[in-house]
């Protein structure tokens, strides 16, 4: 305060206001003001200040990320606040403590702002009562479908029968049968008796999808949740609202009866859909992946992901997946073929090869291929994908690695520009080999302001002047991919790749945020990763490096590659490190 | 060098000779042998006028004990359905991982059972790996898996070894048991007033 500020220095952020509350005999302090669900501070509840405390409170209807509806009445929690005297000062027990009068009536923690000095009892005996009470009464008309119920291993209505419920039933009388297997939309199927109307679903289309779908009708016992009538249920978010049910009454047609939860491995990655790279949960089995589920990162997708990416997972699992090495037509080894490719590379003249690298591939692979293009003095380029675009989280670049490409310099800022380059170097012969990865370069998609504004396919390429009768030209034309497509069919050398669900690495999302996903399935036959591969053909073109692992060749591009400076690959944790772009 | 071996192996040398039991010197009774003769046919004689206990197998069959835990099997219901919702306990329980269940994803047709929405598409029991613990039947909540009294399993390749869903309901037979299924769907059908109409 006495030092005068410099116009250089920052403001100081104001000190955050914070409360005192004891939850549970455990002293926590909180902030006075948190976030809702979009980001205005309002009043901290109970519910928050005994998360902070590290005591659980069972809950349906409350989300963070969702408005507080206060409705399914399972977090009830008792609670005390320090008593006034006649002159509004605290009431102080003979010890000097604030003497606190404990309210007759308890309260819903998620919807009851807390005060300076109160008392959260989370464990009382008429806590406890409350608990039993609630979920007898969600389990009155519930139908105990379990073994037939997707949700069974994930659902939090069997977790609190187990932790707060009766052992037994009292319930004599009929269930309430409501409607089966009802057609919400395209993506969601809908079981009327499982759902206790916490209502989650209804906010989440409204308050965070925009789109207010979803609505509660009929009363009483009767009450249900329905679209409009004729109105189905079917914007690009809807698969949230089955993370967000608590109970199976929505479950995802595309996941419905595949597999039970329990079985699934789960693993860390990415979504690569588009360049927002939602952080994913990939749940896999024996080999197969099953489904993708948003995983928690505030700084990309919070806990929500698109239908379109939930969805972009079945090409994975493809029979026709590239599974051999083929030099020529011939099947062939990876020792052979990266043999000759390297005999080939190292005697190119300089100048006479192209890449064209995938936005697609990860940054370890980008870094590996902008190595070997430096050595050959080679051209380089990438593909564009472009899509629509939302408010929420589908971006309109539908690479999941562009800015990777950027940073690592196989691209420019404009993504596609050297393509009708090395198509003119082509025909012009002065471009001899051409490298291809994870493209098909034969497709000539339509352009951004020529698509549609309905589709959200990730397929859609920007025109280049590269065709069938060019390649053909060529003398050397190595392809890596995963699928087969008209490229990998003229390749002179075909080399199978993996898709991001068998390897780790590093996609640089469209702001910049470095985020490494894990391995969850074994790749098919004799396909490599990539990075694998490259690394030795780098080796063997560019000379030696002391190279092994996929965390010293991310640690190796970070200390090259200017804009990666200072990252490690332990460092970048689950949900990754921002680097400017 | 050798004495440092030497003192190595001391000790080692010290055990053993502890470990040695002395054979104790027969008496002459023992030494005589034929005692011993006599006694052994005095059991067989014994044995031989008993009751016989072995049978004459395969012309014989054991009958095994109430409570014995034979291969585990598919039942159907008093109606002749599918009682396995594949749930997937079992597999999941199966201590040799025997079990092996394919659901019937989200194409598949329905149950044959009415208001039971899933059955499987592929069930599966690999008789080599199961070692008939009776977990299966414990953890199923459909009672559609029993441990029946069937011991002898025979077959010429492994792969006839893994009993799929149709031999498995063929060879498990008929359970008459609670329709639960049936009864919701009856319970349902009496609520004629679902939806409510204006």
């Amino acid at each position: 305060m006495s030092a005068a500020p410099t116009s250089e220095t920052k403001p100081a952020p104001p000190p955050v206001e914070t409360l005192t509350v004891k939850v549970d005999d455990r002293r926590v302090t909180v902030p006075k003001l948190s976030p809702d669900h979009t980001g205005k501070l309002v009043p901290t509840t109970m519910i928050q200040a005994c998360f902070a405390a590290g005591t659980m409170v069972p809950h349906y209807c409350y989300h963070p990320k969702l408005p507080v509806a206060g409705n399914c009445r399972m977090c009830l929690v008792e609670f005390g606040t320090p008593a006034l005297g006649p002159d509004r000062k605290p009431i102080l027990n003979p010890d000097g403590t604030p003497k606190i009068t404990k309210s007759p009536r308890p309260a819903i923690a998620c919807a009851t702002p807390i005060s300076p000095g109160m008392e959260i009892y989370c464990s009382t005996p008429s806590v406890k009562q409350m608990r039993e009470g609630v979920l007898e009464s969600l389990l009155i008309n519930h139908p105990l479908d379990c073994p037939i119920c997707d949700q069974a291993g994930e659902c939090k209505l069997q977790e609190y029968s187990v932790d707060y419920g009766q052992s037994a039933s009292r319930f004599v009388e009929a269930k309430v049968h409501k409607p089966k297997r009802i057609d919400l939309g395209p993506r969601i199927v809908f079981d009327a008796e499982r759902c206790i109307l916490c209502t989650r679903c209804i906010r989440f289309t409204r308050d965070v999808a925009g789109d207010d779908a979803l609505g509660i009708v009929n009363r009483g016992s009767y009450n249900t949740i329905s679209t409009f009538p004729g109105q189905p249920f079917d914007n690009n978010y809807t698969l949230n609202t089955v993370d967000l049910c608590p109970v199976g009454a929505l479950t995802s047609k595309d996941f419905r009866f595949q597999m039970r939860v329990w079985f699934l491995k789960e693993t860390k990655s990415l979504c690569t859909s588009c360049a927002t790279g939602c952080n994913v949960t990939v749940g896999s089995r024996e080999n197969r992946v099953y489904r993708y589920e948003p995983r928690e990162n505030e700084a990309v997708n919070g806990p929500w992901m698109c239908d379109a990416g939930r969805l972009h997972y079945k090409w994975i699992n493809r029979e026709d997946r590239l599974k051999e090495v083929r030099v020529r037509g011939e099947k062939s080894t990876w020792t052979a073929a990266l043999q000759e490719i390297a005999g080939k590379l190292k005697s190119a003249p300089k100048g006479s090869v192209a890449i064209v690298a995938s936005a697609r591939q990860t940054n370890e692979e980008l870094f590996l291929l902008k190595k070997l293009a430096t050595r050959l003095e080679a051209i380089t380029d990438s593909v564009p994908r472009l899509g629509r675009k939302d408010a929420l989280l589908l971006d309109a670049d539908k690479n999941p690695n562009t800015n990777g490409a950027r940073l690592n310099g196989m691209c420019f800022t404009e993504v596609g520009i050297n393509l009708s380059k090395i198509a003119a170097g082509i025909e012009s012969g002065q471009i001899k080999t051409l490298l291809v990865f994870g493209e098909n370069l034969l497709q000539h998609g339509v352009r951004a302001d020529e698509l549609a504004a309905a589709e959200i396919t990730s397929e859609t390429v920007q025109k280049h002047g590269l065709t069938a009768e060019l390649l053909s030209r060529l003398e050397t034309l190595i392809v890596s991919d995963i699928l087969p497509g008209p490229t990998t069919l003229l390749a002179h050398y075909l080399l199978p790749g993996c898709a991001h669900v068998e390897k780790r690495g590093t996609f640089t999302n469209t702001k910049g945020r470095v985020q490494k996903f894990m391995k969850a399935i074994e790749p098919p036959g004799d396909a490599r990763p990539e990075w694998e591969f490259l690394l030795e053909l780098v080796q063997s073109v560019a000379g030696r490096e002391d190279l092994r692992t996929l965390e010293g060749l991310f640690n190796r591009m970070a200390r090259e590659v200017p804009a990666f400076q200072g990252l490690t690959w332990a460092g970048l944790g689950d949900t990754g490190t921002t680097v400017e772009i | 060098m050798v004495e440092r071996v030497i003192r190595r192996i001391r000790p080692i040398r010290r055990i053993t000779q502890q470990m040695i039991v002395e054979r104790k010197k027969l008496s002459l009774w023992e030494r005589l042998y034929l005692p011993a003769v006599i006694g052994g046919f005095k059991v067989t004689l014994r044995l031989f006028f008993r009751k016989k206990v072995t049978l004459q197998y395969p012309e014989q069959r054991w009958m095994v004990p109430d409570g014995y835990r034979g291969a585990p099997y598919l039942v159907k219901d008093q109606e002749g359905n599918t009682k396995c919702v594949s749930c997937q306990l079992c597999e999941f329980i199966c201590p040799p991982k025997a079990i092996k269940i394919i659901p019937p994803g989200p194409a598949a047709q329905l149950a044959d059972r009415p208001n039971a929405e899933k059955m499987p598409l592929e069930f599966e029991i690999n008789m080599l790996r199961c070692i008939f613990c009776g977990y299966c039947q414990e953890v199923c909540p459909e009672e559609a898996i029993f441990l029946l009294k069937d011991w002898s399993h025979v077959g010429t390749h492994r792969a006839e070894m893994v009993y799929h869903k149709e031999k498995l309901l063929a060879l498990g037979g008929t359970h008459r048991g609670l329709q639960k299924w049936k009864h919701k769907l009856e319970e349902a059908g009496n609520q004629e007033n679902f939806p409510v109409k204006p």
